[in-house]
């Protein structure tokens, strides 16, 4: 082992490092400290922050540090999405909307993890309410992805995604709705975790779409997705869909010997590019060589996903987003008339970005009287069908492998003007939310991409309930192919 | 125009037109629930508490705050509708209704739409018509906005999350006063199974009407719903004066009178509705499964729980004391006025008290000498009271200071009447002792009884009685001077 170094703690998983600040090896005001530098230096680079509380995060590892108990993640300092709430930070969902506004409490998830030990060191960049799919929707400019800047990291978790990858935090907490977690674990080369729905307590995540909405951790390895999984699962009095049944428990797969996998030819055909094409039979075939017997099945319904899921996630969007009228917190604009119908309307119409307000009438046009039935009742039954077709397959296969993304990070600016085509890049993870089924995102083998070498990724979808196989299995397929350890150019950055 | 009433129906006659008009109207009714907590959160249910101090992250809907359903309001909406005789919904589930005003926080309401807790039942009146029951629901009160207290509107968000029912009729009522005993029975039913205090002065009992009018036999009419009417007798005049308005309109032919559908406010003031807004400009509530909160699934103990938590229909109370009891019908008509006071009562008649006096003595002295005598007595000190009344050991008057010595200072009444030797002297030889001893000298009355005129004797009881102290009978003492002066 060499020396350590200042900076080793940039290298360490959450895992590692709760580790040596439990064992005293290393000091969590050290650490804090040196996180907190590095990200405030690195900010302008990526944008991967809204607020950081500098302050609040090194009072609390000064009281950690001479704690008498020290949790599962005692001092490793964590990034929070901006819409999760934590008691005195603002969590502003990227929104204009929402400037100022301090969460008066603290999401049960996020709860969870400081009682562990965590230290919220401040709250990240996203698309506007998670509406989106590049981090282009912020209302506070674009998060950049720290493999190549002029890149996209990929949305609507972006900034806890950039967190991550530029090595400011090993451990950030995102939200996964239609793939908000997993598509930017593949664009930025780390590991994602989207639970089982209800699995995870949303009490305190700001509703996007409840029905699909996911609390989820972004990170460097399997096991501090598993450390945090266990950490945040579990019954919470404060959310009625919050699932009362307890994880599997499991150790730490060795291979993959008698383990069936599906691989549906519909998402595998979704893949645009030759080099990520390639990547992908790279992880079947990692798969093979584990001990998996591998299986090709058909999910016809795939191609419906994407159409079912924007009319089912904006209904709900435009339904969760009505509480926004300026009245009670946020922005109220200056009202050019009495009324309190312009009120609302004018702080609705100065606070909202143009993707929310696309969703929101879309989702209320989608609901409204005389076309419920052709759009939101239709949609509905879609997902009902996108439902069975997945129980069907697990008659074949204990787990589906797929790519996470049709492609790799596009460039900024490069679809903002083409909504369609932007949630194109939702149609590999959005089948899955639809039917509320946990999956681990994995780390494939970097391609060449259009002159530079970028990150790609796979996801391992499992059973409701089974999200501790999901993650055992994507931990083995990394090992195999070498990329647990993959590092951003970014972690050489020296701040 | 007035419309006249024919005599013994629900139709009305057009004096100018000779035309004949009857009223088709259903309510719709919502009652609050009497639960300590709001349906959706912690928050405490309190009449008159400070403005915007009964108020949590999720009655304001603070960004990521959950609702979770409170087990005692399901309860209490489950006993409504078997209270009701509805059929309880196996399966159901909470709907969002939208809509954006400032004392709605979340911009949409939690209720039910298309899976109400409760179908079918309904309520007789004592017609023997029975008003049908659609459904009931549960659903959250909005909060207050208050408009009089200079230019701006306030918003008093304590009411926010109150939990409500909602209990929807059939168009089964044909006349003003037939609402009202539809509303009466209602009320007094869902106060004796504790689902509700109705209390209407602090708003607990909210009533929307439904009316129209056609001639006998015809198709419905145009209706208009009349909202919010907080009392009963705005919901009799409200139905009033819509009969008249709207016949007037459609016997004018005046196209600028034609009736549309629309929703109407009553103007306290004036004694007229007015309207609020017409159908083309109702929101559009966009109904949808309310995605934070489970399926509820009812199983049929938990039914089978609140079944035996209702009680006994108060209706069917009264009728069995009438009946057993022989109580006359405005006193069991008063002493189920609600659950508790029928409750006490029954108690007391259970520990011994002769029902028809125990009730007169329960209304006439107990309930008049103190606004909280029930809770400071014990049904068996009324009954031990009432007992000794009954029996001639005790005077009313007697009673009635034993009453006050046991409410001021909670003595059993048997021992107020020991130590204040207020029991009746019952003893014969010693009553026409006195008796005799008040005939001394009274020659010329003696006389007169004698001569046919009994009423004379009247004029003997007070020195009787004054010589017995008040401890004898009245009417024993009366007699055995009758029969003295026979005897003489």
């Amino acid at each position: 082992m060499t020396r350590p170094t200042p900076n080793t703690w940039l290298h360490l998983d959450a895992t590692q490092l709760a580790h040596e600040h439990r064992s005293g090896a290393r000091s969590v005001v050290d650490t804090i400290a040196a996180c907190c530098a590095r990200s405030q230096r690195l900010q302008p680079r990526w944008n991967a922050f809204l607020a950081l509380d500098c302050e609040r995060a090194l009072a609390r590892a000064h009281t950690l540090e001479h704690a008498a108990t020290r949790g599962r993640l005692h001092g490793v300092p964590i990034a929070v999405k901006a819409n999760l709430a934590v008691e005195g930070l603002e969590s502003s969902c990227a929104s204009r909307m929402l400037v100022g506004w301090r969460a008066p409490y603290t999401a049960t998830a996020v709860a969870r993890l400081e009682a562990e030990g965590a230290v919220v060191i401040g709250t990240t960049n996203m698309d506007e309410y998670a509406m989106g799919s590049s981090g282009e929707s912020s209302a506070f400019g674009p998060t950049h992805n720290p493999w190549d800047e002029a890149r996209a990291p990929g949305g609507s978790s972006s900034g806890s995604a950039a967190a991550v990858a530029g090595h400011l935090v090993p451990l950030a907490l995102g939200s996964d709705t239609g793939g908000s977690v997993r598509q930017p674990a593949a664009w930025c080369g780390l590991a994602g975790f989207k639970p089982t729905w209800g699995r995870i307590s949303r009490y305190g995540l700001v509703a996007y779409a409840s029905s699909l909405d996911c609390v989820a951790p972004l990170a460097r390895s399997m096991r501090d997705l598993d450390l945090a999984l266990d950490i945040m699962a579990g019954p919470d009095a404060r959310d009625a869909t919050c699932s009362p049944t307890a994880l599997h428990e499991s150790a730490p797969f060795k291979d993959l010997q008698g383990l069936v996998l599906g691989v549906p030819h519909e998402w595998r055909a979704a893949l645009s590019d030759g080099p990520s094409r390639a990547a992908f039979e790279a992880c079947v075939e990692a798969a093979r060589a584990a001990g998996a017997r591998i299986v090709e099945l058909s999910l016809p319904l795939t191609r419906h996903a994407v159409s079912c899921y924007y009319l089912l996630a904006t209904v709900e969007a435009a339904s969760n987003l009505a509480r926004f009228d300026g009245l009670r917190y946020g922005v109220r604009a200056a009202a050019h008339s009495s009324s309190l119908a312009a009120s609302i309307s004018s702080s609705r119409t100065q606070g909202f970005g143009a993707e929310v307000k696309r969703r929101i009438v879309l989702g209320t046009y989608a609901l409204s009287a005389g076309h419920a039935e052709a759009w939101h009742t239709h949609a509905a039954k879609v997902r009902t069908l996108v439902c069975r077709e997945f129980d069907e397959a697990w008659g074949a296969c204990d787990a589906l492998l797929g790519p996470t993304t049709p492609f790799p990070a596009i460039r900024l600016g490069e679809r903002s003007n083409d909504p369609l085509s932007l949630y194109a890049c939702d149609a590999l993870t959005t089948p899955v939310s639809l039917a509320g089924l946990p999956a681990a995102a994995l780390r494939t083998p970097l391609v060449e991409h259009e002159g530079g070498q970028l990150p790609t990724g796979a996801q391992v979808v499992t059973p409701h309930g089974a999200d501790r196989l999901a993650l055992r299995i994507a931990e083995v397929l990394e090992t195999q192919l070498g990329t647990q350890a993959l590092r951003s150019p970014a972690a050489e950055v020296q701040a | 125009m007035n419309l006249v009433r024919q005599a013994n129906t629900t139709t009305w006659l057009s004096p100018h037109t000779g035309q004949v008009w009857e009223l088709v109207i259903g309510l719709e009714v919502h009652c609050q629930l009497a639960t300590r907590s709001k349906l959706f959160c912690g928050c405490a249910v309190e009449f008159g508490a400070a403005p915007n101090t009964r108020v949590c992250a999720v009655c304001s809907a603070q960004p990521g705050a959950l609702p979770v359903l409170n087990g005692e309001a399901l309860r209490l909406a489950v006993r409504a509708g078997l209270a009701l005789g509805c059929s309880i919904a196996a399966r159901t589930h909470f709907d969002r209704k939208h809509y954006f005003y400032c004392d709605l926080p979340k911009g949409y309401q939690i209720s039910q739409a298309t899976r109400p807790f409760c179908t079918g039942g309904g309520v007789r009146l004592r017609s023997g018509k029975l008003v049908r029951l659609q459904r009931i629901h549960l659903e959250e009160d909005a909060g207050k906005a208050i408009h009089d207290r200079g230019p701006w509107t306030l918003v008093d968000l304590n009411r926010a999350g109150v939990p409500l029912i909602e209990s929807v009729t059939e168009a089964d009522l044909s006349a003003p006063e037939e609402a009202v005993e539809y509303l009466t029975a209602l009320k007094e039913m869902l106060q004796h199974a504790g689902v509700s205090a109705c209390d209407m002065e602090k708003g607990e009992l909210r009533c929307d009407v439904n009316v129209s009018v056609r001639k006998p036999g015809a198709a419905y009419g145009t209706k208009v719903e009349i909202k919010n009417l907080n009392s009963f007798r705005f919901v009799a005049a409200a139905i009033e004066y819509e009969l008249q308005r709207q016949v007037a309109a459609l016997e004018s032919g005046d196209p600028a009178q034609r009736l549309v559908q629309e929703t109407r406010l009553w103007d306290t003031e004036q004694g007229v509705t007015r309207s609020m807004r017409t159908k083309e400009g109702a929101a559009d509530y966009r109904y949808m499964p309310e995605p934070d909160l489970p399926e509820l699934q009812l199983p049929a103990s938990f039914v089978e729980r609140e079944r035996s938590m209702l009680g006994e229909p108060p209706a069917e109370r009264r009728a069995r004391w009438q009946q057993q009891w022989h109580l006359a019908a405005k006193d069991a008509e008063a002493l189920t006025q609600t659950r508790e006071l029928a409750d006490w009562f029954e108690a007391a008649v259970r520990a011994g008290a002769p029902p028809k006096e125990c009730a007169s003595f329960l209304l006439n002295e107990v309930l008049t000498a103190q606004p909280d005598s029930l809770s400071l007595l014990l049904p068996r000190q009324v009954a031990s009271l009432v007992t000794m009344v009954a029996a001639g050991e005790v005077s009313h008057a007697s009673a009635r200071s034993v009453l006050r010595v046991t409410l001021a200072e909670g003595t059993e009444p048997e021992v107020v009447v020991q130590q204040q030797g207020l029991r009746m002297v019952l003893d014969t030889r010693q009553i026409e002792a006195w008796c005799r001893q008040a005939l001394v000298g009274r020659e010329a009355i003696i006389a007169d009884v004698k001569a046919g005129k009994a009423a004379a004797v009247n004029a003997l009881l007070g020195p009787a009685l004054k010589l017995a102290a008040g401890k004898a009978n009245a009417a024993v003492v009366r007699e055995t001077l009758l029969r003295l002066i026979a005897e003489s």
